[in-house]
């Protein structure tokens, strides 16, 4: 929740360290090595906040050095008329082939846990 | 060294909220609008003018959302309607659980037309989900007419753009039409409508396009 959090990077980065406790609920120290993450580059989060903030929340916990490795996911369209999917680079928002603008955005808005990595 | 599948979504708890408000706001049969746009683009002028404007049609209740303070809602409570305020301390844009929390506190009224006032901010609002049926988003003339571009998400995410303070374009540098223009490029299927709350221009087309939503 957003309680005297103030930026949204804050949020999700709790939001993040919220589901690694569902996985890994007693981490033993220093055990938790990454925790991959997909973000859309249409999703406005800023990944270099959302870093520090992920270190900074997990300072003095179990989860200490854990690291927040971020994949930034394309924007990708669906095209109505080539019926096919396209890279594409916002703003602008239509196929790069025929420059129609009936598109469906397909990828880019996702913002996902993928996997945690553990040392053994 | 050893993987764990995880595969989650970030927001979930968050969406998985808005889903249970889009649920109650279905039982009570309302429409509801969660309205977006930078800080002092009129959104709270746009829900006074349609509340004054609709007052013999249907009735409406308002949840708004700030950083700080409760002006906005001692605003609207003057039109005598149901209004909750929720003050984010600092937060940049509203979750699922505050706007139930705040429906909780209101829902007991009569009311067909919900409004969600979100904290004024053109970037975080827009991946919340709060179980609104749609996004309004309001950008004023005196902005200027690149936001849409500059801000994408918003702008793809919204069902409706309300265009503000069109009595101010002959002093300020903004082109209508490329505003226009520039909108409909990132999200062709953009209900735009162009208003003043000042003269009261484009008011009653915008509350026509609301009437059309309402089911009864």
């Amino acid at each position: 929740m957003v309680n005297n959090t103030t930026m949204h990077e804050l949020s999700v980065a709790q939001e993040i360290l919220g589901i690694v406790n569902q996985y890994v609920p007693e981490p033993k120290s220093n055990n938790i090595k990454s925790v991959k993450v997909s973000i859309g580059k249409l999703s406005n989060i800023l990944t270099d906040s959302l870093i520090f903030c992920f270190e900074a929340i997990i300072g003095d916990t179990a989860l200490k050095g854990a690291k927040l490795e971020i994949i930034e996911t394309p924007v990708k369209i669906g095209c109505a008329s080539c019926k096919k999917e396209y890279e594409i680079e916002p703003p602008i928002f239509a196929c790069p082939i025929c420059g129609n603008n009936q598109i469906k955005i397909v990828s880019g808005t996702e913002l996902h846990v993928d996997e945690i990595e553990l040392f053994d | 060294m050893s993987v764990i599948t995880v595969e989650r979504k970030v927001l979930e708890k968050n969406d998985a909220i808005a889903q249970q408000n889009r649920d109650s706001f279905k039982k009570k049969n309302l429409f509801t609008m969660n309205l977006v746009s930078s800080p002092g683009s009129g959104k709270t002028s746009i829900v006074e003018r349609t509340i004054h404007n609709t007052k013999d049609k249907f009735k409406i209740a308002v949840i708004e959302g700030d950083v700080q303070t409760s002006l906005d809602a001692q605003r609207v409570d003057a039109y005598g309607v149901p209004v909750v305020q929720i003050v984010t301390q600092g937060a940049c844009h509203l979750e699922a659980g505050l706007v139930r929390d705040a429906f909780g506190q209101i829902e007991k009224n009569n009311f067909e037309i919900l409004f969600i006032e979100n904290v004024g901010n053109l970037v975080c609002p827009a991946g919340y989900d709060l179980g609104e049926d749609l996004k309004v988003v309001i950008v004023s003339t005196t902005e200027g007419d690149d936001k849409p571009l500059k801000y994408p998400a918003m702008f793809r995410n919204a069902s409706a753009l309300i265009i503000n303070k069109i009595d101010l374009v002959p002093y300020v540098n903004c082109s209508l039409e490329t505003l226009e223009k520039n909108s409909l490029s990132i999200n062709p299927s953009l209900h735009i409508f162009k208003t003043s709350c000042t003269t009261d221009e484009g008011i009653a087309e915008w509350c026509e396009w609301i009437s059309s939503k309402i089911t009864r």
